[in-house]
């Protein structure tokens, strides 16, 4: 029948579209590991780099992602929370309550480097911290406050009412309930949403081209104030500048492999969490 | 009494969204206006000739509009496809084990950094595009395309899968009952019912393409003229913001154009989640569910 | 016999927006006796158990006019607490409500926020309260495992023993063996008999057998107005407004 042929014609379309994308999405992994792979050393992890970005290893780069992104959930963390807090167990259902949602969700969507440009003018010029891990973590922070505050909200909406009403029947303050019950109970899920946000900040790159990184410095950051090296903006500067250009690459890969491996298996972390708390509370 | 204190407490922070959100216009306002001092607003925005570096510079931003425009749209020819059929996949045909894989999986895909895939790109597809095309450069707008449409697919794809998700079973299984077949259902009952939501993760998945800055910035080409063809280096206005930045002399003219310039991308963006929230707000009352 | 009363509603008018909920309440609830609350569904007896403990603060646009005095003194007064109400006037959830933690922290946690921090009182009052509510047998040995692994009478009888502990003088109790099975039905309403020798308890039930095995007077509502009062043993024998009876002898409900 005519219509039976146009449904296995759609669905082999449907069967393509997955296929194509997974098979893109795979071929980026194969190349990124296989072609890294070779270049990773224990020197590669732990030494910095020697003779013009061609040798030796790129610690410094990974001491300085690991730093910007410890900066920037520090500062988001608690403001986040204290967002998700004040959305959830204290608001009056009005207008201002909206006026925040949609800020939160426009935060979210502004490119990020939008955002770099707005630390350079305010955390590197005003306040004059200068390019510097303080700059990059503020900056950073910013970037990730919005995923933060969704996930602490989708934690603590999902703390059954029942149990907030039983601990304020006892006598409780709307306080003394918020801390004692409701954050314990929702904390798996905010700390999925941290641990989301660390694999989205060490990846990012914009908003620290003009507020923290350097393409090379010497050593490991002695203060907040100084420049760092990070994984993103190196494998950018490396296939952008420098003068050897095949060495720099295969260093390149490398650093790709390192960041990739990174990330996927911090978000992967995260998801399996979110997916087994999903399926527990339904 | 405390309590009370608590409750300000939390109230002022909450805010911080709104205070960055506002703080990201002021700067952006007072850091872009002197270039219009220099430039009308219109010859900048419809200026041809984008020579920021000369002796006479000229701030016509054209150029970077249109390359931001091309690039958004070769990307959104590719994630939609893919991005709305693999959703569409796992929505019907994939049974509950490949469910329980495929979903995770692609939202994990969604996370790998921009600088990787324009790495990929540069890599991978440039020397690929070179040859299969005979051209002289691989860095095009066609590459900046793939890779972005690439990079916004799980993204589109997990947007629309929760958009199906969304719509309520009984739709189906009246239209089983008068004997359409699942293909029939789908794409005459579910999509339609989906369509605001699908448009939503669209909408959004366009967004992040057109504030993509990395990916674009290693393989668009970063030829400031307007684009003819997809096979040309372009410079969008993320990769011109990104790549000039660093020279521009802080307080000059230059710099403050490159502020206009994102004053310009943060609008477009702005409005565009704007319609986005719009539209998902009306699907979410069609559908009968609580805004 | 002279009853003492222990909560008085006088003259309360309850709206939720513009909807009016109750109309002209005015009932005494007797120290250390049982009253139950019975009527159809929607008549307004969760609204007004709710008033009881302030509990209807936690509902927005909400407007309460009218007095109800606790020991003579007005709850809804200015200089009230309702945080002190609370601890005073103790609720029992539809569906049992636990804490996802153990079943000592469980009871120890009202003890906590009332500023109780000597570790062996707070033992021996969770031991005390668990024997009251006739659960100490049953969990003496595994108090730091988690209530949620109890069963559902087992989890009302630990909510029941968490406002035990805090020394509620009055017990709320809104259809709480709604969820439950007839065995521990049958324990939770031993338990009310045993505990109205104490304390004052109201409970609200859509089963009318229950409010006549259990408690001693009755009110009825409809539509949000108290429609009639009395001896429990009055009301369901020879009860005097004709609607009262309507309802008792199951023509509607």
């Amino acid at each position: 029948m005519k219509k039976n042929i146009i449904q296995n014609l759609g669905f082999i379309a449907l069967f393509l579209c997955i296929l194509i994308t997974l098979f893109f999405l795979g071929s980026i992994i194969y190349f990124i590991t296989v072609r890294g792979f070779k270049v990773i050393s224990w020197e590669f992890l732990t030494q910095g780099p020697r003779m013009g970005m061609t040798q030796g290893g790129i610690a410094p780069a990974i001491v300085g992602t690991f730093y910007l992104t410890l900066g920037a959930i520090l500062f988001a963390l608690p403001l986040g929370i204290a967002c998700a807090i004040y959305l959830c167990e204290y608001s009056p259902k009005n207008f201002v309550v909206n006026l925040i949602r949609i800020s939160i969700n426009n935060l979210a969507g502004v490119p990020s480097v939008v955002f770099g440009l707005f630390g350079l003018a305010v955390f590197v010029k005003f306040f004059g911290f200068g390019v510097s891990i303080l700059s990059g973590s503020l900056t950073l922070g910013i970037l990730t406050l919005p995923l933060i505050i969704s996930s602490a909200q989708e934690a603590l909406s999902a703390v059954p009412q029942s149990i907030r009403e039983a601990s304020l029947s006892l006598g409780a303050t709307r306080w003394e309930t918020i801390k004692n019950i409701v954050l314990p109970t929702a904390l798996p899920g905010i700390l999925t949403g941290v641990i989301l946000s660390i694999g989205r900040v060490a990846g990012e790159t914009a908003p620290i081209l003009f507020t923290a990184t350097a393409f090379y410095t010497r050593g490991y950051p002695k203060s907040v104030f100084s420049e760092v090296m990070a994984l993103p903006y190196h494998i950018y500067a490396l296939m952008t500048e420098g003068i050897h250009p095949d060495k720099q690459t295969a260093i390149a890969y490398g650093c790709s492999l390192i960041l990739l491996f990174m990330v996927l298996m911090i978000s992967g972390v995260a998801i399996f969490i979110r997916q087994r708390q999903r399926s527990i509370y339904g | 009494m405390k309590e009370k204190l608590y409750k300000w407490i939390f109230t002022i922070l909450a805010f911080a969204s709104l205070i960055f959100l506002i703080g990201i216009v002021i700067v952006l306002f007072k850091e872009a206006l002197p270039i219009f001092q220099k430039v009308k607003p219109l010859e900048f925005i419809l200026g041809r000739a984008w020579y920021p570096t000369y002796s006479t510079p000229e701030f016509g931003i054209l150029p970077l509009i249109l390359a931001s425009v091309w690039v958004t749209f070769g990307a959104t020819l590719v994630c939609v496809p893919l991005g709305v059929g693999s959703a569409l996949y796992l929505h019907e045909l994939a049974g509950h084990k490949q469910r329980a894989i495929l979903k995770p999986l692609i939202e994990i895909l969604a996370s790998i950094p921009s600088v990787v895939y324009g790495f990929f790109g540069m890599v991978i597809l440039t020397s690929l595009l070179q040859n299969l095309f005979h051209l002289p450069t691989g860095l095009t707008a066609l590459n900046a395309s793939l890779v972005l449409g690439i990079m916004a697919t799980p993204t589109v794809c997990s947007l629309a899968d929760d958009a199906l998700n969304y719509v309520p079973k009984s739709f189906r299984e009246a239209s089983f009952a008068v004997g359409a077949n699942r293909w029939q259902t789908l794409t005459q009952v579910v999509i339609p019912a989906a369509g605001s939501g699908i448009s939503t993760a669209i909408i959004l998945g366009m967004s992040r393409a057109i504030g993509e800055t990395m990916t674009v910035l290693m393989v668009a080409g970063g030829a400031a003229v307007i684009p003819h063809s997809f096979l040309e280096p372009v410079r969008p206005m993320t990769a011109a913001i990104a790549a000039e930045m660093g020279e521009a002399p802080m307080g000059g003219s230059h710099y403050h154009a490159l502020f206009a310039i994102a004053l310009i991308l943060f609008l477009t963006t702005f409005i565009f989640n704007i319609i986005a929230e719009i539209i998902s707000r009306r699907f979410r009352i069609k559908l009968g569910l609580s805004g | 016999m002279d009853n003492e009363t222990k909560i008085k509603s006088e003259n309360v008018d309850f709206f939720y927006g513009k909807t009016q909920a109750l109309k002209n309440i005015n009932l005494d609830i007797y120290k250390n006796q049982v009253t139950a609350i019975i009527g159809p569904s929607g008549c307004g007896k969760s609204t007004f158990i709710r008033l009881l403990n302030r509990m209807n603060e936690l509902v927005p646009n909400t407007v309460l006019s009218g007095k109800i005095s606790l020991d003579g003194l007005d709850i809804f007064d200015s200089s009230v607490d309702p945080v002190d109400i609370r601890r005073q006037v103790g609720m029992v959830f539809q569906k049992p409500n636990p804490f996802p933690k153990s079943i000592f922290d469980n009871i120890s946690y009202g003890l906590k926020v009332n500023g109780i921090k000597d570790r062996s009182f707070i033992e021996e009052r969770v031991e005390w309260s668990l024997k009251k509510a006739a659960l100490w047998p049953e969990v003496k040995d595994r108090l730091h495992d988690s209530a949620l692994k109890l069963s559902g009478g087992q989890q009302q009888r630990l909510c029941i023993a968490r406002s035990l502990a805090v020394e509620s003088k009055v017990i709320l109790f809104d259809e709480p063996c709604a969820s439950l099975d007839p065995i521990s039905t049958a324990k939770i309403e031993e338990l009310i008999t045993e505990l109205k020798k104490e304390y004052t308890i109201v409970i609200v039930t859509h089963n009318m057998q229950q409010a006549a095995r259990v408690s001693d007077y009755t009110a009825f509502f409809l539509m949000g107005e108290l429609i009639e009062f009395g001896k429990t043993q009055d009301i369901f024998t020879k009860p005097k407004d004709s609607k009262t009876e309507a309802y008792i002898t199951g023509r509607f409900g």
